[in-house]
């Protein structure tokens, strides 16, 4: 590798990963996941009925992310409420999360699913979906699959998975890649693949199985979180 | 020859029936998308799907292995209404036709006029059922467009005195157990009465407020004992103590 990464992990290798399932009590499921500095919390609310009226469908219930950068997050205050770029990755969200649902059995309703990055360094909306994933497995809601989600990138011409906010911000070289990417775990199946900078269609097919790879280590954090929970809420007694 | 053919048929069957024995619950912790067994004899049933050779969980809970058939119980979550499911609510509105009950679930349960028990004059329906009034009601349907309740049952009715709180609406059998044998026993060592709703709804009422809060306080530690293994007996030892 060229270029090394400034907190010396190798090319292929995660931020350390941490999972935990049910830390809103409030909420019907909830999750938190992280990415080393990068942690974020996700509560979902329902199903239940949705308002306003016009956009219920009696045909299926549907789903409604929204993904929140809190103000304290990041090193600049960020001015707190909706942006454009959190409207564009509440919807990048649902519709990686969509393809995992089946909401036919619930007409009419909603389930909201909140995402809340409490701390940013680079692959929120990755960390994001990871919670969301999870909260929403919790929340008992019919699902085919899990989704896992991983931001690639580049550094000059090596390929790196889960960037810091520095490698991010790498201009030199080929300048700054980011592809966030995210996969339904027991399948081929990818429900996101988002671009941003350049990349050499051969180098992306690289890409996406190095992802691949990396979506299976955080499905196993995702397994161990879920089945945590409920060894924990049985006094240990699960077998 | 033959001998061999014979074996080979012996085996075959005891790989795809598994022992049959409907008493054996094997019991296991899925994810969504996990690999419950394997084999075309299984039938999947609520919560699980059949994906090729494999019957694979589609939400997170306890898988049940009973004999063939395979079904997820979930642990968390929200209360899905089902036909016959007892329930609690509150009568949240009085429209022209009968009653409109909040039972906190994704669409509010209706309960027609005709359902009530007796003859109610249309100018008098809140004597009967007021805003606010407590209920325990049966559901009646499951529609797209709502619920329909009915009061015709033993134990339901409007719910006068006590006091209702909230439990995860999954953990609901466990509170019930056995043909009532949980709740049963919380029942004869308070002396309260008590009505446990599908919705997660429990509604409490004894002689005392002391006797109502150690109720509540039963319901409450059965309803965070998931995994039982003879609950019941446990349950004795929690009332020699509290």
């Amino acid at each position: 590798m060229a270029v090394k990464r400034s907190d010396g992990r190798k090319a292929n290798e995660l931020r350390p990963m941490m999972a935990k399932v049910g830390v809103v009590p409030n909420a019907d499921g909830s999750a938190i996941f992280a990415f080393g500095n990068t942690i974020a919390i996700a509560a979902v609310y329902g199903p239940r009925l949705l308002h306003p009226q016009h956009m219920q469908d009696p045909a299926t219930g549907i789903l409604r992310c929204n993904y929140d950068l809190l103000s304290f997050s990041v090193s600049d205050r960020k001015k707190p409420g909706p942006n454009r770029r959190a409207q564009e990755i509440s919807k990048v969200t649902q519709w990686a999360l969509m393809p995992v649902l089946d909401l036919k059995e619930f007409p009419n309703t909603v389930i909201d699913v909140q995402i809340y990055i409490i701390q940013a360094d680079a692959g929120t909306r990755t960390a994001g979906i990871n919670a969301a994933s999870l909260a929403l497995a919790h929340a008992g809601i019919p699902m085919k699959d899990l989704v896992c989600s991983v931001a690639c990138g580049k550094l000059d011409k090596d390929i790196v998975v889960d960037l810091s906010k520095e490698e991010e911000d790498y201009h030199e070289g080929e300048g700054a890649t980011d592809f966030a990417i995210a996969k339904v775990a027991n399948s081929d199946e990818f429900s996101l693949l988002q671009l941003d900078g350049k990349i050499q269609p051969e180098v992306l097919k690289e890409v996406i199985e190095i992802s691949k790879k990396s979506c299976e280590e955080i499905y196993e954090v995702q397994k161990k979180a879920l089945k945590a929970v409920v060894e924990q809420e049985m006094g240990g007694k699960a077998k | 020859m033959r001998n061999k053919i014979n074996e080979a048929h012996e085996s075959v069957g005891s790989i795809e029936a598994p022992e049959a024995d409907p008493t054996e619950v094997k019991r296991k912790v899925v994810i969504p998308g996990e690999v419950i067994v394997t084999g075309e004899d299984y039938l999947p049933g609520e919560g699980t799907r059949r994906k090729g050779e494999d019957v694979v969980a589609s939400r997170f809970g306890l898988a049940e292995i009973a004999g063939r058939s395979i079904k997820v119980i979930s642990l968390f979550g929200t209360f899905i209404p089902r036909r016959n499911n007892v329930i609690i609510g509150r009568v949240r509105d009085i429209t022209f036709y009968g009653w409109s009950i909040d039972m906190d679930s994704a669409s509010s349960g209706f309960l027609p006029l005709d359902e009530s028990p007796r003859f109610i004059n249309k100018d008098e329906m809140d004597q009967f059922l007021a805003i606010g009034d407590v209920i325990a009601a049966k559901i009646w349907s499951v529609k797209a467009k709502g619920i329909d309740l009915t009061l015709n049952g033993k134990g339901l009715g409007k719910l006068e005195g006590g006091f209702v709180f909230r439990v995860i609406p999954s953990r609901v059998p466990r509170i019930i157990g056995r043909e009532g044998s949980m709740v049963g026993l919380i029942k004869e060592k308070t002396g309260c009465n008590i009505t446990v709703g599908q919705n997660g709804w429990v509604w409490i009422k004894g002689p005392t407020t002391d006797a109502e809060i150690r109720a509540r306080k039963a319901v409450e530690f059965v309803a965070d004992k998931v995994f039982v293994d003879g609950l019941t007996d446990k349950m004795e030892e929690w009332f020699t103590t509290n």
